[in-house]
């Protein structure tokens, strides 16, 4: 039998439901490989003895044929999400040592599926990044690494640990969380799947609040039908979350299984076709629509007229929403206390000390942008621009069913690179923001390696709630890319 | 737009962040880039164009105006930063409070 860990989840529940396995041997191997592979960072806390336990009483659960959608699947957790017990940190400082008494949604949703915990995910502070270079313990390191060239490379971000360890075999699936591209560019850049829902398809309620009109859970996997498993488990109404949709959930699996796209009309839009891509990533692009073709798709020229304001404008929305959000660390109630003379030096001493750079950055923007006499002129505007976005997107989806993009405009890059200016880093979401900005599911898919050998994703993105059509379509190209690579060494 | 460091000490101030002096240059230098960046937005007519501030469709739900859960003062204050303060020491879901510096003299 091959390693436990080769195993995808698919792969796993087979196994597990033929009591070729245990819950508990399944736990060990991966927690072995958590051991292994530490240096990578991936993991901000491990929790080890939490596994096993999780892991004896799914066996347990299974004994009694009360087996769950993902009895016994060991999986990674963004330390984004709330766990009770379990420190949560969103990689701040401010965060250090904070130990939630509830838990959020959609990990409660995952427990009552039989999952097993190993541990929290490392990311960018409070997910504001795109290389996990922002966390305040430290970057996360790519598995992959350029042929010839020993240089440690990014493995994007926010949710670079979450994509580090799917892609490094430490786990078969993670959370993440995408705000404007946190769960697709890592995905892109591990060379896995990641998926982002439609805004309100999973439960905000309990994640550490970034930019809550975008902020969206989703999954990573080493397969389309492993990302669609945990987003059936993930998914669902929750009253807690005011912008959760009353919809009840698909069977997405059962849509990713099936490959058939004869007839699917795929938008290409002209507009993502853009100086600083490289042509790799244009050629791979060109590539996939040639795939989906031979597979019976239709390709339709569309056209998405205001793409290139996206990003500007969600620089915007997304550090005014952050502004306020994260006035609630003020050192009274939980997380990080600095003391200082008085109340006001206290709250300005505990921010200070508590927030790194990025984030201290964007909630100076946010602020800025809503303060008294720039609201209209910066936030307003940004909102108008947002409309006209979507507008666009319902425009586009009159004549397509779904579309496919490049997921990133390069592959990783090495740590230390793009950092020269805060703008040439939010560069890195300019294809995944727009559908992020018009609430809209995306969709990952690995499909080759450039020159250097490292992985490339291509983006799907689909109307909203119709994941179903966009699985099916991710997974006619992940069959035609038949992406089987992996990173040396792992 | 230019921000100045004056401006940047200005809005630290109002976001409660405590900004080293030293910081101020480069603070304003990465904002007015941002900024300047930023500005392009201004090619975009969009007169008559309704702001969106919500992708969800959906109304904000009601629900009746019932305590739904409560009793649970301990798990509150659990995270204190500066310690809780609780009425009955031996009864902690009886209430208890957060720690500030003092505010009134």
């Amino acid at each position: 039998m091959a390693s436990l860990t080769d195993f995808t989840i698919a792969q796993l529940r087979a196994a597990l439901a033929k009591k070729e396995t245990s819950a508990v041997e399944v736990a060990d191997a991966h927690l072995k490989k958590l051991d292994e592979h530490r240096a990578l960072n991936a993991f901000i806390t491990e929790t080890p003895e939490k596994a096993r336990a999780m892991a004896a009483a799914s066996d347990a659960r299974r004994a009694k044929g009360e087996a769950g959608l993902l009895e016994g699947i060991p999986l990674a957790i963004k330390d984004l999400f709330c766990t009770e017990g379990v420190q949560t940190t969103a990689a701040s400082h401010i965060l250090e040592g904070f130990v939630p008494q509830y838990e959020s949604t959609v990990t409660t949703n995952l427990w009552k599926s039989g999952a097993v915990m190993v541990g929290k995910t490392n990311l960018d502070e409070f997910a504001m990044g795109s290389s996990n270079m922002t966390s305040h313990f430290g970057g996360v390191e790519n598995p992959w690494k350029r042929k010839g060239d020993n240089r440690k490379l990014v493995p994007g971000g926010s949710s670079g640990g979450s994509a580090a360890a799917v892609a490094a075999y430490m786990v078969p699936g993670s959370t993440g969380t995408d705000t404007g591209g946190s769960i697709r560019q890592p995905a892109s850049f591990c060379g896995i799947v990641g998926l982002k829902p439609t805004y309100g398809r999973c439960s905000r309620w309990g994640v550490v609040a970034f930019a809550s009109s975008l902020d969206q859970p989703g999954p990573f996997a080493r397969t389309v039908e492993d990302s669609a498993l945990l987003l059936q488990a993930m998914a669902g109404h929750d009253p807690k979350d005011s912008t959760s949709a009353p919809l009840a959930v698909p069977d997405f699996a059962a849509a990713a299984r099936n490959p058939d796209i004869n007839g699917l009309k795929v938008g290409i839009p002209k507009e993502y076709r853009v100086d600083g891509t490289s042509p790799e990533i244009e050629a791979l692009w060109t590539r996939g629509m040639e795939m989906l073709k031979a597979a019976g798709a239709v390709p339709v020229e569309v056209s998405l007229p205001h793409t290139k304001y996206a990003l500007p404008a969600y620089y915007i929305v997304a550090p005014a929403e952050c502004s306020s959000n994260l006035a609630r660390y003020d050192g009274v109630r939980f997380g990080l206390r600095v003391p200082g003379k008085d109340l006001a030096e206290m709250y300005q001493n505990t921010r200070g000390a508590g927030f790194g750079k990025e984030v201290r950055r964007r909630i100076m923007i946010g602020t800025y942008v809503l303060s008294a006499g720039y609201y209209d002129a910066y936030y307003k505007k940004a909102q108008q621009i947002r409309s006209l976005i979507a507008r666009d997107f319902n425009q586009a989806f009159e004549k397509c069913d779904v579309l496919l993009t490049p997921t990133a405009p390069t592959a990783a890059f090495a740590a230390g690179e793009k950092m020269d200016d805060p703008v040439t880093m939010y560069l890195n979401d300019m294809f995944t923001i727009p559908a992020s900005m018009a609430g809209l599911p995306g969709i990952s898919v690995p499909a080759g390696l450039d020159k250097d050998g490292l992985p490339l994703g291509l983006q799907l993105i689909g109307r909203a709630f119709d994941e179903e059509t966009m699985l099916r379509a991710a997974a006619a190209l992940e069959k035609a890319a038949a992406f089987t690579m992996r990173p040396a060494g792992y | 737009m230019s921000l100045d460091k004056d401006m940047v000490a200005r809005i630290a101030r109002l976001a409660r962040l405590k900004v080293p002096a030293e910081e101020l240059g480069t603070l304003a230098g990465e904002l007015s880039g941002i900024f300047a960046w930023i500005e392009q937005l201004n090619e975009v007519d969009t007169r008559d164009v309704e702001p969106l501030s919500s992708v969800s469709d959906v109304t904000l739900p009601l629900r009746p105006d019932k305590v739904t859960d409560g009793g649970m003062a301990a798990r509150v204050l659990a995270n204190a930063p500066g310690g809780a303060v609780y009425i009955d020491p031996s009864d902690k879901n009886a209430g208890g409070f957060f720690t500030v510096p003092k505010v009134v003299e």
